[in-house]
């Protein structure tokens, strides 16, 4: 059903580049995966659904118009989308340059884009889950709940006993919230992203910015939160002296390490969603693609394609919750790490966990 | 748009969705979820370790229970051994000192019987005594009817003295 309707936009695409008879699976593939103004809708690649716009120019002022307006290059209020150059497919504005003409500028920009909606859509997902639950239990107390909240609980026990609890132990309650809220949130913007129509098909956690941001964070609560003995692990290891000084060799690839951790956290997630979505794209294009050697091709291509499709679609539900899970395990762990004390601290937190 | 290079935008909602979503979901509904679900667990816990504690009670108290009848049993038969033990002392005690007594009775009857026996042959000999002196103070009589025969009875008497002397 999702590959059905994955197609659609496709269907339409190849007719309206029908005049060429070329498909530019390139092309086609990075426009799904992208970002854009305007919400498209099924069965129509011409319409879409209008977003909000918001953008800053070099004046200072902000203005505030619907992605109707810039449709089909039009241009609104002296802004435009960029077809080519640097800024393609951005927001661009003129002003004048040094030399009096005029150039052309990417305002700053703010607008609810296909994927900032997507973003809201989200958030508001999680938070009526999560409010749900809540509710339930406020109302019910220790009553088992059904349904979709019994769901919520499945998850939050497997996270918070499974992950947090059993790696972050007495400190497990501190930053819970937290981890709770980057799985669901994850996990809810994977898999609003495999539905393919509206309020899901937005390539949230396939965008780089999205997990960047979510890594950020997790960066933020390992350093910010981190211990006396998190630090001087980092700028005085316990290694030999002729390791550390004079030449800091040590101090170099931990501080490295803290680094590094929040961006392989980024491409992990971005790369796994992203290519998850990719291949799906990609095998419904083989249809377009086989459609130039005849029917016979087209017919075993549909057959092909739309199996596989289906395939690497179930595929990536669990890797929707893979990932999510990974990216919370991931960041209990660095937590964790930094959240170490001393051997005499660390004696005291095993032996409050076993009482 | 760019799928490698982070748009500002995107960052920027991103940002503000999380800290929202952070605030709102860590003030309102994770600390009730988190610690209901810690409490239920605790509670699950706790029950099956009271249930468990339960059920060895039980078997401990069923034990117990026939410990119980078995020793009570045993103390039954002892209390019925030691009935019996009584009872058989207490018939031997009385046997014993009904016989003590009979005893007691038979040689009261004997002292007095023998005394009885020893007044009547007292009296007896009294009676036979004064029997035998009536009887010799008859013939003494009739004996010494004639002055002559008082005559040699005063001096043969008188002999008996003077010899004895």
């Amino acid at each position: 059903m999702f590959v059905g309707l994955a197609v659609s936009p496709f269907v339409t695409a190849t007719a309206s580049e029908g005049e060429e008879g070329k498909v530019d699976p390139k092309e086609i593939i990075f426009e799904h995966l992208s970002d854009r103004y305007g919400w498209e809708v099924p069965f129509c690649h011409s319409q879409s659904i209008p977003l909000p716009i918001i953008v800053r120019d070099y004046t200072g002022s902000w203005h505030l118009f619907s992605s109707e307006r810039l449709m089909h290059g039009a241009e609104y209020d002296g802004f435009r989308i960029a077809t080519e150059g640097p800024n393609a497919k951005h927001i661009v504005s003129m002003r004048p340059a040094a030399d009096g003409s005029m150039e052309e500028y990417a305002p700053l920009d703010l607008s609810v884009t296909k994927n900032v909606a997507g973003l809201f859509i989200s958030a508001l997902v999680v938070v009526l889950l999560c409010l749900k639950a809540r509710r339930w239990y406020s109302k019910n107390g220790f009553k088992a709940p059904r349904k979709l909240t019994g769901i919520v609980e499945v998850i939050v026990e497997f996270i918070y006993f499974g992950v947090i609890r059993s790696i972050l132990g007495p400190k497990a309650r501190r930053f819970a919230p937290y981890l709770l809220t980057v799985f669901f949130f994850i996990l809810i913007m994977n898999l609003l992203g495999l539905i393919v129509i509206f309020p899901g098909g937005a390539n949230l956690t396939g965008n780089v910015a999205v997990t960047l941001v979510l890594a950020l964070f997790t960066f933020g609560f390992t350093n910010l939160l981190g211990t006396k003995h998190y630090w001087k692990d980092i700028f005085w290891p316990d290694v030999p002296i002729w390791l550390k000084c004079p030449i800091p060799i040590m101090q170099t690839i931990e501080v490295f390490g803290i680094f590094t951790k929040p961006a392989a956290l980024t491409v992990r997630l971005f790369a796994n969603m992203m290519g998850g979505h990719m291949i799906v794209i990609t095998l419904t294009l083989l249809i377009f693609i086989f459609a130039a050697f005849g029917a016979v091709f087209t017919g075993v291509s549909v057959v092909v394609s739309v199996a596989f499709s289906l395939f690497m679609l179930l595929l990536d539900v669990l890797v929707s919750f893979i990932q999510a899970y990974v990216f919370t395990m991931l960041s209990t762990i660095f937590i964790a790490l930094a959240q170490e004390g001393g051997h005499e601290e660390h004696e005291e937190a095993v032996a409050e966990t076993a009482k | 748009m760019e799928l490698f290079t982070p748009s500002f935008g995107l960052i920027f909602w991103m940002f503000v969705v999380v800290v929202l979503l952070l605030l709102l979901l860590g003030k309102f509904a994770w600390p009730v979820i988190v610690s209901t679900i810690e409490q239920r667990a605790d509670l699950i816990d706790k029950g099956v370790e009271y249930a468990e504690n339960a059920k060895s009670q039980l078997d401990n108290a069923k034990a117990e229970a026939a410990a119980y009848i078995s020793e009570a049993q045993k103390q039954q038969a002892e209390i019925l051994r030691e009935a019996d033990r009584i009872k058989t002392q207490i018939i031997e005690e009385a046997r014993e000192a009904a016989s003590k007594e009979a005893k007691k009775v038979i040689d009261a009857a004997q002292v007095s019987i023998e005394q009885s026996r020893k007044e009547a042959e007292l009296q007896f000999r009294n009676e036979v005594s004064a029997f035998s002196l009536k009887v010799a103070e008859k013939i003494l009589r009739g004996s010494l009817e004639s002055d002559k025969a008082q005559h040699d009875l005063v001096n043969k008497l008188i002999d008996e003295v003077e010899v004895k002397n």
